[in-house]
């Protein structure tokens, strides 16, 4: 602070405080939807305080269904979308930082093919690929398999440069001290490389956990069978089914369960996901 | 780019790229040129038989008055979602780089939405604003101002451009704030002493000194808006009402899965594949130089 300004402070904290509400509108009013009873929601205008329906309303979600998605459990959905991301990202950080150890570490043909190769994922989003990317999928048999659902979003030029950026602050020295101890490349990489990158994984499984639960295209294409629904294409059936029979304490319930892990994680880690954000600038 | 010191050569630095290069190929590279080859061919309505069509499918598009229109239309709701969503993080970083206490706790309460899918911010906004329960409907229909997304296409447009910005919010505010912590506090003291007092210093000194960051996050976030909102135009208004929030990629995946004009779609996704390297390009071009964090 540069000068004392009580009135000037006073204005700032007052406009974070409005930013905050306004930003948290939409979950408060989720919140409160979830609290009450179907007829209540109904009811023009909606409640802005919470009602007493919230326990009655989760235990509803999850034994009953919600709308298009009777058949199949939120429990399932949850699941789903947990494997999915847990998949993408350990998946993802695995991969990019063993072919970020072998582009830093060895001199061999084509490696810097390899880095071209690696960067040009960078321009290719699953949105400008879909549906040929669907048929190699759909050839190889990975339709409504969690497979399906990881594999072809794991590839990761921004994973695989962030480690590099990382091995190459690593010291020469390390290397040589570990080849006089008779270390061979593996040995190297699992006992060094990994454990002094354990932040910027960590930072990175922040990211990526959120990437991964929250994509909603690409499921939706190569999912049919109701088994296999992540919780975030549950919402859009639910959505559907709203049109004819609005369930909105339901679907608001399933949506704050469909938000919550991710901003759990952001909340509860958040040195972590800053840390991770600017590193990756994604 | 490579360490002095190296391991000896062998097999091994294939084996560990082997993962990364299978997928790239198999999931990225073949479909990216699948893409680019369908898109000089036609199919005839039954896919018994394909023919060459040169550039057909492209000149096709661009004569396409409707395809002209959705270009137009999502660069309108990629600059608008840029604009408010960056406007209002600059503003909210400018007042917590002011203070000092609850700056941690502000800036928790301040970037959660970033972990919200947006096809769940989708439903979160769909909601409030849903004709006939929605509570912000019911506030405007109280000042006399009647709302329904469903057949208004200006209003449609209105809502999927502030759902976009709500979840992109925290994103620019996080980056604006590191900017401007970055800034030397001794600047802010040698203008205070001049007399230039808040609001003058801001435009003198912070605005222009964060303008890196700014140039970096408007990328970013036409990025975003070009390719990562689909979800919440799926679930508020599935590109209507008529075409109205209809923008480039929903119009990929409703030509090619729900309309199945492969060579079509294919064209179309080629010219999104030449904004993204564009996109790219200007990003490691122009901006990796000159930010630094």
């Amino acid at each position: 602070m540069v000068e004392n300004r009580p009135i000037a402070t006073f204005v700032s904290h007052l406009v974070i405080l409005l930013g905050i509400a306004l930003v948290a509108f939409p979950i408060w009013v989720t919140f409160v939807a979830a609290s009450h009873t179907e007829l209540r929601v109904n009811q023009v205008p909606m409640p802005l305080v919470p009602g007493d329906q919230f326990w009655v309303n989760l235990k509803a979600a999850f034994t009953e269904g919600v709308g298009n998605a009777k058949e199949q459990s939120i429990g399932i959905m949850l699941f789903n979308s947990m494997v999915m991301a847990l998949m993408i990202a350990v998946g993802k950080i695995a991969i990019s930082l063993l072919s970020a150890f072998a582009i830093v570490y060895f001199r061999f043909p084509f490696r810097m093919g390899f880095f071209w190769m690696i960067f040009i994922t960078l321009m290719l989003p699953v949105e400008v690929r879909i549906l040929p990317t669907f048929e190699v999928v759909a050839d190889f048999g990975m339709l409504n398999n969690y497979f399906g659902l990881s594999i072809p979003l794991i590839a990761s030029a921004t994973a695989t440069f962030m480690f590099r950026q990382v091995f190459l602050t690593v010291p020469d020295e390390m290397l040589e001290a570990a080849r006089i101890d008779g270390a061979g490349p593996m040995r190297f990489f699992k006992d060094i490389l990994v454990p002094l990158s354990r932040t910027n994984i960590a930072a990175l499984f922040v990211i990526l956990f959120i990437y991964g639960w929250n994509q909603y295209l690409w499921p939706l294409l190569v999912t049919t069978d109701k088994d296999m629904y992540t919780i975030v294409m549950g919402i859009k059936q639910m959505l559907e089914a709203a049109e004819e029979s609005p369930e909105w304490h339901l679907i608001m319930m399933t949506t704050l369960l469909a938000m919550l892990p991710p901003v759990i994680v952001v909340v509860t880690m958040q040195k972590l996901f800053v840390r991770g954000l600017t590193e990756t600038e994604k | 780019m490579l360490k002095r010191v190296h391991f000896k050569p062998s097999v091994l630095p294939y084996l560990l790229v082997a993962p990364q290069i299978f997928v790239t190929i198999v999931f990225f590279i073949w479909p990216a040129g699948q893409a680019l080859f369908q898109s000089v061919l036609v199919q005839d309505p039954f896919g018994l038989s394909t023919k060459f069509v040169w550039l057909d499918n492209f000149v096709a598009l661009f004569k396409d008055s409707r395809y002209l229109d959705t270009f137009g239309r999502t660069i309108f709701f990629s600059f608008s979602v840029a604009a408010l969503s960056m406007v209002s993080a600059l503003a909210l970083a400018a007042m917590a780089d002011r203070v000092v206490r609850f700056a941690t706790t502000y800036r928790t309460l301040l970037i959660w939405p970033y972990a919200v899918a947006p096809i769940v911010a989708g439903a979160l906004w769909m909601f409030m604003f849903d004709p006939t329960l929605g509570i912000i409907a019911y506030m405007l229909d109280g000042f006399g101002y009647e709302w329904n997304h469903r057949l208004n296409g200006g209003q449609a447009m209105l809502l999927v451009i502030i759902a976009a910005a709500w979840k992109q919010v925290s994103y620019n505010f996080l980056f604006f704030l590191a900017g401007m912590q970055a800034i030397p506090k001794s600047m802010y003291e040698a203008a205070a002493i001049d007399g230039a007092g808040p609001a003058r210093r801001f435009w003198t000194i912070t605005f222009p000194l964060i303008s890196p960051t700014t140039f970096f996050l408007l990328v970013i976030n036409v990025v975003y808006a070009f390719f990562e909102t689909f979800g919440i135009i799926h679930a508020i208004t599935k590109g209507g009402p008529g075409n109205a929030t209809e923008i480039l990629v929903f119009k990929v995946y409703n030509d090619g899965f729900i309309g199945l004009d492969l060579g079509g779609s294919a064209a179309q996704s080629v010219i999104l594949m030449f904004i993204v390297i564009a996109l790219t390009v200007i990003q490691f071009r122009y901006i990796e130089r000159r930010v630094e964090y």
